[in-house]
């Protein structure tokens, strides 16, 4: 049946958006949050290869949200590391047995031992890179009035500056508040997950430069069968809470372009649990307003009728 | 390593992937913690304790590598009746004088005897038993704060992940020399490598991890006072002739042959003017008087006694301990050179220095001349790197540096030639060294930018014929060679610059001989000898890396063999053998005059042969393991020993411990970071990390003000609340809390703040003069700090409270 093109599964993006056949692969990142080490050599890369603007000397100031200084995705910054400090159960720590021969090859998410002030527990520390998530049904591209925001030859989504004209529907429609207006600028701005190191053959700066390969770009399809592995392995290894986010094709947006192995629940990263295109229910929406529209206008006719037939009458 | 080194861990990560078991041993859970199997927490400068315990355990459960202990170590050798272990005389080893605070070292060394049954009391084996049988975890649990059940589970997996069939790796940054007992940890660290087996063999060793890109370079070549390259010892005062000096320097091992490493050094630098019979000119040469290490000099410019000081890519007054007193004294020059890529702090102290703040300098007083250079960054360079593993990395210039800004080679050499021109006709015999330099290496361009290949063919060494040597056995004692450093001699062999190759992985066998360029010979792993048994058979099938080919009667294998190629492993040696051949066929560490690795050190260190756990010089606790409280023999400036003493577990006037560290955001002493905008807004301010036990104790509210009191100064920072800093349960029951204090701002920039190292003393390790910057004891309170002369009034009443007299050095008080 056809479909819905704003939601569901889609399995050609570029395809729908109307590149002819042999376009490209869709390509995207697979970000492993289990190997960040928060350095932020993705966030320096990014802005530097993609030239944003330095802060103003009055936003250089300390957050006190553990090592992140950088709060949140914006207009300027389009990788953002967060870092979760959290007290976890001690039992969760490996034990003595976990570290037995037998048990060789682990990979247990590290627990600091040994506390004093809260009754045993250990410290998790729990890094992720986040970025645009060039959704498969991207509500930013879809609201866009200027065609300023499009779909890629290789299934990205980016924002084409010099047609912005800084409405900012797409700010309000992003399910996931990437898409920023950029203050003294007005237009909007967000990853092209590096559109011209793409076109010339290259990974993008943020994957580039990560050094323990927590950021992944490549072939989505590629990069959806090693998540699957690695989160096998470590499901083996004794880590029954790492999940996937973003990678299923089924969920409200349709499967992300750039998606995440996670250590914990979504919302603990500042990630919404169940994202949903906004653009979703457009048709039935449409629909709905077709039918109010249609009995609007019956009933305005019905209205008119009934008075030409009363004023006929004598 | 996440923090400071995080492009190499990634190799660690790779590791884990691969089944490695990581542990991370630090007070603070670090982004290091995050990604390692377990996190230790641990009081800091409680190391000997952590480390003499694994001893321990390795020794008193019998989990020692026997066969390699017998063969590879001085374990069998019998110590003299009139050494006395610090179990003898309470935290003392025979021959302390009091007086000078030294060791004579004459009782500590061995009679020649050995018993390879390793059961004679007076082995180094049974001795090294006795003296770490006090290295308990009961006592690890008390001075450390780790309990015993982590302390378990460290012990038993690194004795499960060492053996024939598996190997153990130290990693430490440099943090962990930064104590009074410094080269103790590391020495600590060693003798569990020896007596595991992890030396000399993949995946094994003690690997440091150095603060800066090519630190190693520069002990290679040094920066250091008390070095020539290649580890040659400078000179000293009593040196008087050649033979003199050289009896330093053992006659068997590889050390054997110093006479070609220094004769070839010499002619590498002066040419023909050195000769056999001027002893090579090393008379010339400046000789050792005593200290002259930076902390030292330092307090030499407050006295007056320097005049001049070149500062290159150092910034002492944000980056040494102290910060006050090195301020003091860049203001007593008469000129001051900085060269670095941005204008430091140490460049512009004259204006803008706490001390000006203060009152204590006046800028329209201070007499100093100030040059400031800008110099060239990497990239607009040639040279090369060399890393931790003493791989040589050569890079290429990518961009013309911009403005006045100018290699430090360009720098060096140009300086060098307008001051030889100088004295080219000077007839003062001290101009000599300066006229007999060899200063000729070919310039290029607009710049006229010296060729750094030609230095490093320099390094590399000549024949007699002017042909490029291909390694430092080909050096002669009879002036005939010339080589800038013996330990690099073949990194240009055959006209090519070894450094430069770049042979991909997928290329090569797994040790990728073919990448860089590894001192001494482009070996990898240093000592490989010690990777087969004595009989020259791989100690297993997985840990196989050179061995013996009886056939060809040679040494092969993966790496380079650290062993002469034909030397077979039943050879040895005769009576009044010298150099490499008085080392047996089965003596792998061949820089040793006895070709053992040494579990007891007899000469070299001057804070003892064996590793013992000391209090820091500041601390809150008395030392739990003997009666002797500090190292006796640090270095404590200037004449602090009493200021120590007065301190020492003071818990009212200074009742917390810090130590300061590094963020992976910024690099040092922020010169290179603090001024790029990218950098800079990832850490924007400085800060403190507190326990949230210790900001309820003090209340200390997150992101907003604390100061920061020692007995030295004062500073302000942001309050990071955090779990990842723990408090410490030592076992009497007293809680240690620790302040966590990364060390990266200053006055300039685009992001400032207060310099952390103002709070530290001058404290010393004696063997190495490296600073105690790990460890010392302050005051935490809410707040903002005072302005102007308040703020040395803090100072001043926390002195008064702590009974301290109020002769503050270097201050206005003293002058």
């Amino acid at each position: 049946m056809t479909s819905n093109r704003l939601y569901g599964p889609l399995d050609d993006v570029s395809g729908d958006a109307g590149y002819v056949a042999g376009h490209p692969q869709r390509v995207g990142f697979f970000t492993d949050t289990s190997v960040c080490i928060g350095c932020k050599a993705c966030e320096v890369a990014c802005k530097e290869w993609n030239g944003l603007p330095d802060p103003e000397a009055d936003a250089l100031v300390l957050t006190g949200m553990s090592y992140d200084n950088t709060a949140e995705l914006g207009a300027n910054s389009w990788r953002h590391v967060a870092f979760i400090e959290q007290a976890v159960p001690a039992a969760s720590a490996p034990a003595l047995s976990a570290l037995s021969r037998d048990a060789e090859g682990e990979l247990i998410i590290s627990a600091s031992v040994g506390d004093t002030d809260d009754g045993g527990s250990a410290t998790r520390w729990l890094m992720a890179s986040d970025v645009c998530k060039h959704c498969t049904h991207a509500a930013c591209l879809d609201v866009c009035p200027t065609g300023a925001l499009v779909r890629t030859e290789f299934g990205t989504v980016i924002v084409q500056p010099d047609v912005c004209n800084g409405c900012a529907y797409c700010v309000s429609a992003c399910p996931f508040g990437v898409i920023d207006r950029r203050e003294g600028d007005g237009r909007a701005w967000k990853c092209t997950m590096c559109y011209d190191r793409l076109r010339g053959g290259l990974e993008p700066a943020c994957a580039k430069a990560c050094p323990t390969d927590s950021i992944q770009f490549g072939p989505l399809s590629e990069l959806r069968e090693t998540a699957q592995a690695r989160l096998a392995e470590l499901h083996a290894a004794g880590v029954p809470e790492a999940r996937l986010y973003g990678d299923d094709p089924d969920d409200g947006v349709g499967g992300t372009g750039a998606f995440f192995l996670l250590l914990d629940e979504p919302a603990v990263y500042g990630l919404p649990p169940d994202p949903v295109v906004t653009t979703r229910d457009l048709p039935a929406m449409w629909r709905w307003a077709g039918i109010a529209a249609g009995v609007l206008a019956a009933g305005v006719a019905v209205a008119f009728t009934g008075r030409a037939g009363r004023a006929g009458r004598p | 390593m996440a923090e400071c080194h995080p492009v190499a861990f990634q190799w660690v990560v790779e590791a884990k992937k691969r089944g490695a078991t990581i542990i991370h041993v630090d007070p603070r859970f670090t982004r290091t913690s995050a990604l390692a199997t377990f996190h230790v927490p641990s009081r800091v400068g409680g190391d000997i304790v952590l480390l003499g315990a694994l001893v321990n355990h390795v020794l008193s459960g019998r989990h020692e590598f026997t066969e390699y202990v017998r063969a590879y170590t001085n374990a069998a050798d019998i110590l003299p009746l009139d050494f006395h272990d610090t179990e003898d005389s309470d935290g003392l080893f025979s021959g302390y004088d009091p007086v000078s605070r030294t060791y004579d070292n004459s009782s500590w060394q061995p009679t020649g005897e050995r018993d390879l049954t390793l059961t004679d009391p007076r082995c180094v084996f049974q001795v090294l038993k006795r003296h770490f049988a006090r290295y308990t975890p009961e006592l690890v649990e008390r001075v450390c704060g780790i309990s015993q059940a982590d302390f378990g589970r460290l012990a038993d997996t690194l004795v499960r992940c060492s053996g024939r069939e598996q190997t153990t790796a130290w990693v430490y940054a440099v943090g962990w020399t930064q104590h009074t007992t410094g080269v103790q940890h590391i020495r600590t660290a060693a003798i569990l490598q020896l007596l595991l087996g992890n030396m000399g063999r993949p995946g094994g060793g003690i690997l440091a991890l150095r603060g800066h890109a090519s630190i190693q370079g520069s002990t290679d070549i040094p920066t250091l006072f008390d070095l020539l390259p290649g580890y040659l010892p400078m000179p000293r005062r009593e040196d008087q002739s050649l033979d003199a000096y050289l009896a330093r320097l053992p006659n068997t091992g590889f050390w054997g042959n110093k006479l070609s490493y220094l004769a070839s050094l010499m002619k590498a630098w002066f040419g023909d003017a050195a000769t056999a019979a001027n002893d090579f000119c090393l008379s010339s040469l400046p000789r050792l008087s005593g200290d002259h290490g930076t902390y030292r000099t330092v307090l030499d410019m407050i006295e007056g006694k320097v005049k001049g000081y070149f500062l290159w890519g150092q910034n002492p007054a944000v980056g040494s301990a102290g910060g006050r007193l090195q301020r003091l004294a860049l203001a007593k020059l008469d000129w001051l050179v900085v060269r670095d890529l941005a204008l430091i702090e140490s460049a512009t102290f004259w204006q803008d220095s706490p001390e000006v703040a203060t009152g204590e300098l006046a800028t329209d007083q201070i007499g100093t001349e100030v040059f400031f250079l800008p110099a060239a960054a990497h990239v607009e360079k040639a040279g090369s790197f060399t890393n931790t593993q003493r791989m040589l990395q050569w890079h290429y210039k990518a961009l013309e540096p911009p403005g006045d800004a100018r290699s430090d080679l360009w720098f060096a050499y140009h300086l060098g030639k307008r001051i030889r021109a100088a004295v080219a006709s000077s007839p003062e015999p001290r101009d000599a060294l300066l006229q007999n330099l060899t200063w000729d290496y070919n310039e290029s361009g607009e710049l006229a930018e010296p060729d750094a290949e030609a230095v490093l063919r320099e390094v590399n060494g000549r024949g007699p014929d002017g042909s490029l040597l291909s390694g430092f056995a080909q050096l002669k004692p009879d002036g005939s060679t010339a080589c800038g450093n013996w330990i690099y001699s073949g990194c240009f062999a055959g006209g090519v610059n070894q450094t430069a190759r770049r042979k991909p992985q997928s290329e090569q066998s797994w040790v990728a001989p073919e990448w860089g360029w590894a001192w001494p010979a482009n070996r990898r792993i240093l000592y490989n000898r010690a990777s087969a048994d004595p009989e020259g058979r791989p100690w297993s099938e997985a840990k196989a890396y050179i061995w013996w080919n009886e056939a060809k009667g040679e040494w092969t294998g993966h790496d380079v063999p650290d062993i002469e190629k034909n030397k077979s492993p039943d050879y040895i040696p005769p009576d009044g053998a010298v150099g490499p051949a008085a080392l047996a066929g089965s003596d792998p560490f061949i820089m040793q005059r006895d070709g053992k690795g040494a579990l007891f050190v007899p000469s070299g260190l001057k804070d003892g042969p064996l590793p013992t756990h000391y209090e820091p010089a500041e601390s809150l606790v008395r030392n739990d393991a003997y009666k002797q409280d500090k190292s006796p023999v640090s270095i404590l400036y200037p004449k602090a020993e009493a200021t120590f003493e007065q301190l020492s577990g003071d818990t009212i006037t200074f009742p917390y411990i810090f130590t300061t560290y590094r963020l992976t955001e910024h690099h040092t002493a922020g010169g290179m970071s603090r001024t790029l905008s990218r950098l800079a807004e990832l850490q924007p301010e400085l800060f403190c990390e507190v326990s949230p036990a210790l900001a309820a104790e003090r209340g200390l509210e997150n992101g907003g003000w604390a100061t920061i009191v020692t007995a030295r100064a004062a500073i302000e920072a942001r309050v990071l609340v955090t779990r990842r800093v723990r408090p410490l349960r030592l076992a009497d029951g007293a809680v240690v809390h620790q302040v966590g204090l990364p060390y990266h701002w200053g006055s300039q920039g685009l992001v400032t703040g207060d310099v952390v190292n103002d709070l530290l003393p001058f404290a010393l390790d004696p063997n190495v003069f490296i600073q105690e910057s790990k460890v010392a004891t302050c005051d935490i309170q809410p707040g903002r700090r005072p302005r102007g002369p308040a703020l040395t009034g803090l100072v001043r009443s926390y002195r008064e409270r702590a009974g301290l007299d109020d002769e503050w050095p270097g201050g206005r008080d003293d002058e």
